[in-house]
């Protein structure tokens, strides 16, 4: 219905939507290789030596290997109770299933500050200190949700009579967990792991609440920009995180796009 | 078929497995409730401990000699929230957020419009995955990226001087922070509405023009309307971030640029207030709960 004119006018749009959403993404990657420690535009020159410097920081390497810890811990405790969120949810119905709904989305409808600033002071009202595992319960609160949405999404689109052929032909809850539970959501919990990892790996704002004296990546790039410390070494980091987090994001993406998930 | 099941299971080994497994499949919400009681203990016990924590913490006061927080309880960090700067502070982040979810509208509508209406089927999954990506790269990379953007001798303005335009420091200022946010958020207005006029069908559109309508007339009298849901839908991601968020502030920011986050922050860390913020932070709880209701009556939910 549109005419010519308007048809040419949305291309134009999106060709500047889409440009407007990936060239500060581009822009940051160049930088990483800028040879100049002044950040103008264009960079003068190509190297590659800021990410080797980066790599041989000590407070760099901390702050990654305490972001891994939090985020692969993060990680496992949201498979365990976003899983069993999802398998308790999606099968069943009773009482106040929507209101147990609402609980686990609550950590990423509320602004995270508001998030951040709760766990804090429940920290503090108990008197405990701020270790890795303080880190990682912060995390935890807005993985769950990401593994328990995946999951559901599978679970909705399996037909239940898979697993009562599996009691038909006598099998255990145990072994219809193992052999047929597992195989056919198996790759919605993987999918729900890697999204729940770049989540925690990058997360910035509730970490600053609940990490204390210490530095994820994230909370230590925030200190050197705020301060103009580093930047060569803040681009090239930059551009690390930006892989980091995409790659478990585009596996995810392969994982829940598989060409079986229809045939159900 | 559950008895029969339970039948063959009795003489083979591990019965007292096969009758815990059986019971749990006569009982159904009995095991989804079991199952369910473990992550919704930990969000009572942790998250939802910790909500209450923040609205208690709220109602003390911390000494002004120790730092300490001291339990009496009291409205005083309320009514602080009165005197000036903090009136001038939630109105600005309110008018920020505002002009966020406004830009956003303005700018993910025709985008969207582009998806459904004119995009082939493999252009339109590659432009969605395109338009979703950027939600994953780091948030505090994003906001970086734009401060060396808009500096003065970054990317903008060179590529300004090349189009023979003269110089746009908008660095530091709260025309960057409004930028930025939109370019942060957009995402999340452009999903809701793609979602939203992929619903609306084509014969609605086929029978105002029969009816005689202009194309614009089309779009007003009977898209726009349909596509106010997930519109509305939309907006509450723009402006619910926007409230909560410090960190823009913080890097392109300028000094006349403190939102609610700001505040909660350096009352946290600097000022050590944490009563403080507590009540602060309730702020865009309370204005969220409002927007919430007054978007439901819009129809945002069925389209989240």
């Amino acid at each position: 219905m549109e005419t010519r004119t308007t048809r040419i006018g949305l291309w134009a749009w999106a060709v500047l939507v889409v440009a407007f959403l990936w060239i500060p993404i581009l822009i940051m990657a160049v930088y990483a290789f800028n040879s100049s420690n002044v950040q103008s535009w264009p960079i003068p020159g190509f190297t590659t030596k800021w990410f080797s410097e980066a790599w041989h920081d000590e407070e760099v390497r901390d702050a990654l290997w305490l972001s891994t810890r939090a985020a692969l811990l993060a990680t496992a405790v949201a498979l365990v109770l976003g899983g069993l969120a999802a398998f308790g949810l999606a099968r069943t119905r009773f009482f106040g299933r929507d209101v147990i709904s609402l609980l686990f989305v609550l950590p990423i409808a509320l602004p995270g500050i508001v998030t951040g600033l709760a766990l804090n002071s429940f920290f503090v009202f108990w008197g405990i200190d701020f270790t890795l595992w303080t880190v990682v319960i912060g995390h935890a609160t807005f993985c769950v949700v990401i593994v328990f949405n995946n999951v559901v999404a599978r679970l909705r689109r399996t037909s239940g009579s898979f697993f009562e052929a599996s009691a038909d032909l006598g099998a255990s809850g145990f072994q219809t967990f193992r052999y047929v539970t597992l195989p056919l959501v198996g790759t919605s919990l993987v999918a729900g792991a890697l999204l729940a990892f770049a989540l925690s790996w990058d997360e910035i704002v509730v970490t600053t609440f609940t990490a204390g004296a210490q530095n994820t990546l994230p909370l230590l790039l925030f200190g050197f920009i705020r301060l103009g410390q580093q930047l060569p070494i803040v681009n090239a980091i930059a551009l690390v995180v930006i892989v980091v987090s995409l790659i478990p994001v585009a596996l995810a993406q392969r994982l829940t796009s598989d060409p079986g998930a229809g045939r159900h | 078929m559950a008895a029969n099941a339970g039948r063959t299971a009795e003489g083979s080994p591990g019965g007292a497995l096969r009758s815990v497994s059986r019971f749990s499949w006569r009982h159904p919400w009995l095991k989804g409730f079991g199952q369910v009681s473990a992550p919704v203990v930990a969000f009572l016990f942790v998250y939802v401990a910790a909500l209450v924590a923040l609205l208690v913490q709220g109602l003390w006061t911390t000494d002004a000699f120790t730092g300490k927080v001291v339990h009496t309880w009291n409205l005083d960090n309320f009514r602080l929230l009165f005197d000036q700067p903090y009136p001038r502070v939630i109105f600005r982040t309110v008018g920020i957020a505002a002009a966020v979810t406004l830009a956003c509208m303005v700018i993910a509508f025709p985008y969207a419009y582009f998806l459904v209406r004119v995009a082939s089927r493999r252009l339109r999954l590659a432009l969605l995955v395109a338009t979703v990506l950027p939600l994953w790269v780091s948030y505090l990379v994003r906001v970086y990226s734009w401060r060396l953007i808009l500096n003065e001798d970054g990317a903008l303005n060179w590529s300004l001087a090349k189009l023979r335009l003269p110089e746009l420091d908008i660095a530091f200022t709260n025309w960057a922070m409004w930028l930025v946010f939109t370019y942060i958020w957009l995402p999340f207005m452009v999903l809701p509405v793609y979602a939203g006029l992929e619903r609306i069908p084509y014969s609605y559109v086929e029978a105002s023009a029969d009816l005689g309508a202009s194309g614009f007339t089309t779009l007003r009298r009977v898209i726009l309307p349909l596509a106010v849901p997930g519109l509305a839908a939309g907006s509450i991601f723009t402006f619910s971030l926007t409230l909560g968020d410090y960190i823009a502030p913080a890097l392109v920011g300028g000094p006349g640029s403190q939102l609610i986050g700001n505040v909660v922050f350096d009352n946290i860390g600097l000022a050590n207030n944490a009563p403080f913020a507590a009540a602060l932070a309730a702020v865009p709880l309370a204005i969220m709960a409002v927007y919430l209701l007054v978007m439901r009556r819009l129809g945002a939910f069925e389209s989240l």
